[in-house]
C-alpha cells in the first residue's frame, strides 16, 4: 500500500466506497425481503434471487416497450418500471406462497429444497422467454454520467439514484412494519403465531402478504440492479448467497441489523477488491463472516428474546 | 452370525434389498452395458456415496448439509493432486520452463511446487488425506456449529457459504489449483494406465465394493444404539439433551462420518473419470446430491443409490434430447418430492410395493380358483 499517497488513498476509498454503495443498495433491497420472510416464517426462500431477476426482466421489458411505442416517454419510464417490477414480483410471490410455501411452514428444511426447485424452473423460464444472452435496458439519459466533486473522485449518478431508491424503500418498509396496523399484525405473528391467531389475526393472510411484499421488494432490487449491471437468467443465483449472509449476519428480523450488515459486507468486499483480486476479496469477506457467525451464531443484532 | 444378519444386513428385508442392489451393480450392469455406459454408471455411483452420506446426515440426523460437495471435492482433489504429480514427472514435462511441476503451475509462472502439494507424492499420504482431511474439516465446522447449537436452516446456509468460498478459492487461485478447468490430464497410477477400458472396469468394481461396504457400515451405525439416539435427536433434540446426552458430539460424529464417505466418493470419481474440477464442489452440485437422496428416499440407504442412478440417467437422457426441459423437470421433481412423496422411491415402495406383490399373490390364487379342479387333476394324472 506504500505506492499510494494519502490523498490518493482517500480518493480510492471514496470511489470504491461509492461503488460499494451500489452493491450495498442491491444487497439491502434483496435482504429486506428475505429478512422479513425469514424473520416471520422461519422459511428461507432460495428462489429469492429469481424474484429479483423477475424485477430486472420486467424493467427490461418496460424499456423495450417504451422505446418501441412511446419514445417520448423514455425519460420517465424508469419510475413506472420500478412500480411494475414490484407488482409483478409481488404477484408471483403471492402465487408461490399460495401454491407451495404455505404447505411447508412446518418443515423449513424442505422449503429450502422446494424453493430451490422453484428457482430452477424460473431460471429456465427466463431462458425460454428472454434467451440465454444477458440483456440490459436502455436507461434514461439522466441516470448516466457521473458527478465530480474533486479532481480525482467520480461519483456515478446511477449509484446515487439507487441509493436514494433504497432509502425510500427502507423507510417505506420501516413505516409499514413499525407504524401501521398491518405491521403490528406482522410483528405479532412473528413473536407468537398461536397467540396472534387467538386474538383474531388471520395469520395465514398475514403470511401470504408478507411473502408477497418480500418478493415485491426483491423485484424493486431487480429494477435497481439493471442500472448497474446486465441481467441474465442466472443473475439471481450470483447474489443469493451474499443475501443470505446479510440476513444471517445482521440477525434475522432486525431492520437495523440488516442495514448495518448489508453495508459492512458490501463495503468490505468493494474496498478489498481494489487491493486484492475480486475473488480473494469475496473469499476473505465470506470467511470473515463465517468465522464471526461461529462465535455469534445469532447474528450481530439479534433480538434478545429466547425462543 | 445373528449379529451380522440383524445389525449389518438389517434383517430379512434389508438383506433382500442389499442383494438385489449388489446383483444389479455387480452382475447385471457389467453384463449388459458397454464400456462407455458402464463407466458412466461408475461415475454416477461415486455420487451415490454422497447420497448415502446425506441419508445418514439428513434423513436420520435431521441435519441438512447443502455443502456435501465440499467433501466430495476435497477427496477428489486429494486424489487428483497425487495423480497429477505422477503425470508431471520431470521426464513428461521437459517442454515446460520448470520441468517436474504440474502444467497449469508452469502456465501461471510458478517455479516450484507449493508446500501443500509436496506430501501428495506419497500414495499412502494421499489415501490418508482423502479420509482424514475432509473429516477433520467437518470436525472443525461441526464443532463450531453444533456446540453453539446452530442447526436447521442456519447450518444449511453456512455449509452452502463454505461451498461457495471453496469454489471461489479454487477458481481464483488457478496457479496452485488448476482454476476453473480443475486438475486434468491424469494418466497413471503407479505406472498403471488408468485411462484404459480395463482400468476403468477395475475401478468400477472397486467402486461398487466400496459403496456396498459403506452401505453396510452405515447400516451398522444406524441399527446401533448410536443410530437410535441420532433419530431421537432429529425428532426431539431438547428432550435428548435433557436426558443427559451431549447432542453436539453425536451430530459432529455423524457429520464427520458423512464427510468421509463423501470424500471416498470424490476420490473414486477422480479415478473413474480422470479429472476433478470446481464444478463438483459448489452449491449446485451439492444441492443436486440432496435431491438424489430425496428421490431415492431420505430414510433409505439403498434407495439413495437408486435415486442417484435414476436422476443421472434421466439427466443424461434428457440433456441429449431436450436440454431445455431438464431444468423444468428437475425443478418440478424438487417440489414434488418434498410436497407429495417426502420419503422418495423407498417410501413409495414401502407404501405400495407390498400391495403389488400381494396383488400378484392374489391374482395367482384367483387364477388357480378359476381353473376347474378336474382340469388340474387331469394335468397331474398326465404327469
Amino acid at each position: 500500500m506504500d505506492a499510494y499517497t494519502s490523498s490518493e488513498l482517500i480518493s480510492i476509498f471514496a470511489m470504491q466506497g461509492f461503488s460499494g454503495i451500489s452493491l450495498f443498495s442491491v444487497l439491502l433491497l434483496m435482504a429486506l425481503g428475505l429478512a422479513i420472510i425469514f424473520g416471520q416464517m422461519g422459511v428461507i426462500n432460495m428462489a429469492h434471487g429469481e424474484f429479483m431477476t423477475v424485477g430486472a426482466y420486467t424493467t427490461y421489458f418496460m424499456a423495450t416497450l417504451t422505446e418501441t411505442y412511446f419514445p417520448a416517454f423514455m425519460p420517465y419510464y424508469f419510475v413506472f418500471a420500478i412500480v411494475v417490477a414490484f407488482i409483478v414480483a409481488g404477484i408471483l410471490g403471492y402465487l408461490a406462497e399460495f401454491a407451495l410455501i404455505r404447505h411447508l411452514y412446518k418443515r423449513p428444511l424442505d422449503t429450502l429444497l422446494a424453493t430451490w426447485g422453484l428457482s430452477l424452473i424460473m431460471q429456465q423460464s427466463f431462458r425460454s422467454l428472454f434467451g440465454a444472452r444477458e440483456v440490459s435496458p436502455t436507461l434514461p439519459e439522466w441516470l448516466l454520467g457521473s458527478y465530480q466533486p474533486t479532481e480525482t473522485i467520480y461519483i456515478p449518478i446511477n449509484g446515487m439514484f439507487v441509493l436514494g431508491l433504497t432509502a425510500v424503500v427502507t423507510l417505506g418498509v420501516y413505516y409499514l412494519m413499525f407504524k401501521s396496523r398491518w405491521g403490528l399484525r406482522v410483528r405479532a405473528t412473528t413473536q407468537n403465531r398461536v397467540m396472534s391467531g387467538a386474538v383474531g389475526i388471520n395469520t395465514k393472510k398475514v403470511d401470504r402478504y408478507t411473502f408477497a411484499l418480500g418478493c415485491g421488494i426483491a423485484g424493486i432490487a431487480g429494477a435497481a440492479f439493471t442500472t448497474i449491471a446486465s441481467t441474465g437468467p442466472t443473475t439471481g443465483t450470483l447474489y443469493i448467497v451474499d443475501t443470505f449472509m446479510v440476513v444471517v449476519f445482521g440477525g434475522a428480523a432486525s431492520l437495523f441489523g440488516t442495514i448495518a450488515s448489508a453495508f459492512s459486507i458490501a463495503q468490505a468486499q468493494s474496498i478489498l477488491e481494489f487491493f486484492i483480486s475480486g475473488s480473494m476479496a469475496k473469499v476473505y469477506t465470506l470467511l470473515a463472516l463465517v468465522v464471526i457467525l461461529m462465535f455469534k451464531p445469532e447474528g450481530l443484532f439479534a433480538s434478545k428474546v429466547r425462543r | 452370525m445373528s449379529f451380522v444378519y440383524e445389525k449389518i444386513m438389517g434383517g430379512k428385508k434389508g438383506l433382500t434389498g442389499f442383494i438385489i442392489l449388489a446383483t444389479l451393480i455387480l452382475i447385471i450392469f457389467p453384463l449388459f452395458l458397454d464400456a462407455f455406459r458402464l463407466n458412466l454408471v461408475g461415475k454416477y455411483l461415486t455420487y451415490a456415496f454422497v447420497a448415502v452420506s446425506l441419508v445418514l446426515l439428513w434423513g436420520y440426523g435431521g441435519i441438512l448439509s447443502l455443502g456435501q460437495g465440499i467433501f466430495f471435492g476435497l477427496g477428489g482433489y486429494a486424489m487428483a493432486m497425487f495423480l497429477k504429480l505422477e503425470a508431471s514427472s520431470p521426464e513428461n514435462t521437459t517442454i515446460q520452463s520448470t520441468p517436474g511441476i504440474p502444467d497449469f503451475m508452469d502456465w501461471n509462472q510458478l517455479t516450484e511446487l507449493p508446500w501443500f502439494w509436496e506430501p501428495f507424492t506419497s500414495f499412502t499420504f494421499t489415501i490418508l488425506a482423502v479420509l482424514i482431511v475432509p473429516a477433520a474439516f467437518a470436525y472443525i465446522i461441526g464443532s463450531a456449529m453444533f456446540k453453539r447449537r446452530v442447526g436447521g436452516v442456519y447450518f444449511a446456509i453456512i455449509t452452502q457459504v463454505i461451498a461457495v468460498i471453496l469454489t471461489v478459492l479454487i477458481v481464483g487461485q488457478q496457479g496452485v489449483t488448476g482454476g476453473i478447468n480443475g486438475i486434468t490430464d491424469l494418466r497413471t497410477l503407479h505406472g498403471w494406465d488408468i485411462t484404459s477400458d480395463s482400468a476403468k472396469n477395475i475401478f468400477y468394481f472397486i467402486n461398487c465394493g466400496l459403496l456396498l461396504t459403506v452401505i453396510l457400515a452405515s447400516r451398522f451405525i444406524l441399527t446401533s444404539k448410536f443410530g437410535r439416539i441420532l433419530l431421537a435427536i432429529r425428532d426431539k433434540e431438547d428432550r435428548v439433551r435433557f436426558s443427559g446426552y451431549d447432542v453436539a458430539n453425536f451430530k459432529i460424529f455423524i457429520f464427520c462420518f458423512a464427510a468421509m464417505i463423501s470424500a471416498i466418493g470424490g476420490a473414486m470419481f477422480t479415478l473413474q473419470v480422470g479429472f476433478m474440477s470446481p464444478s463438483f464442489v459448489g452449491i449446485v452440485p451439492s444441492i443436486e446430491m440432496v435431491i438424489f437422496a430425496a428421490v431415492g428416499g431420505r430414510m433409505s440407504l439403498i434407495g439413495a443409490v437408486y435415486g442417484t442412478l435414476l436422476i443421472n440417467y434421466g439427466k443424461s437422457a434428457f440433456s441429449e434430447s431436450f436440454p431445455e426441459m431438464w431444468l423444468f423437470l428437475i425443478g418440478g421433481l424438487f417440489i414434488a418430492v418434498v410436497m407429495l412423496f417426502p420419503n422418495g422411491l423407498a417410501g413409495l415402495w414401502n407404501d405400495y410395493g407390498h400391495h403389488i406383490t400381494n396383488k400378484f399373490v392374489f391374482i395367482s390364487k384367483a387364477f388357480s380358483k378359476l381353473v376347474p379342479q378336474s382340469l388340474l387333476k387331469k394335468v397331474e394324472d398326465a404327469r
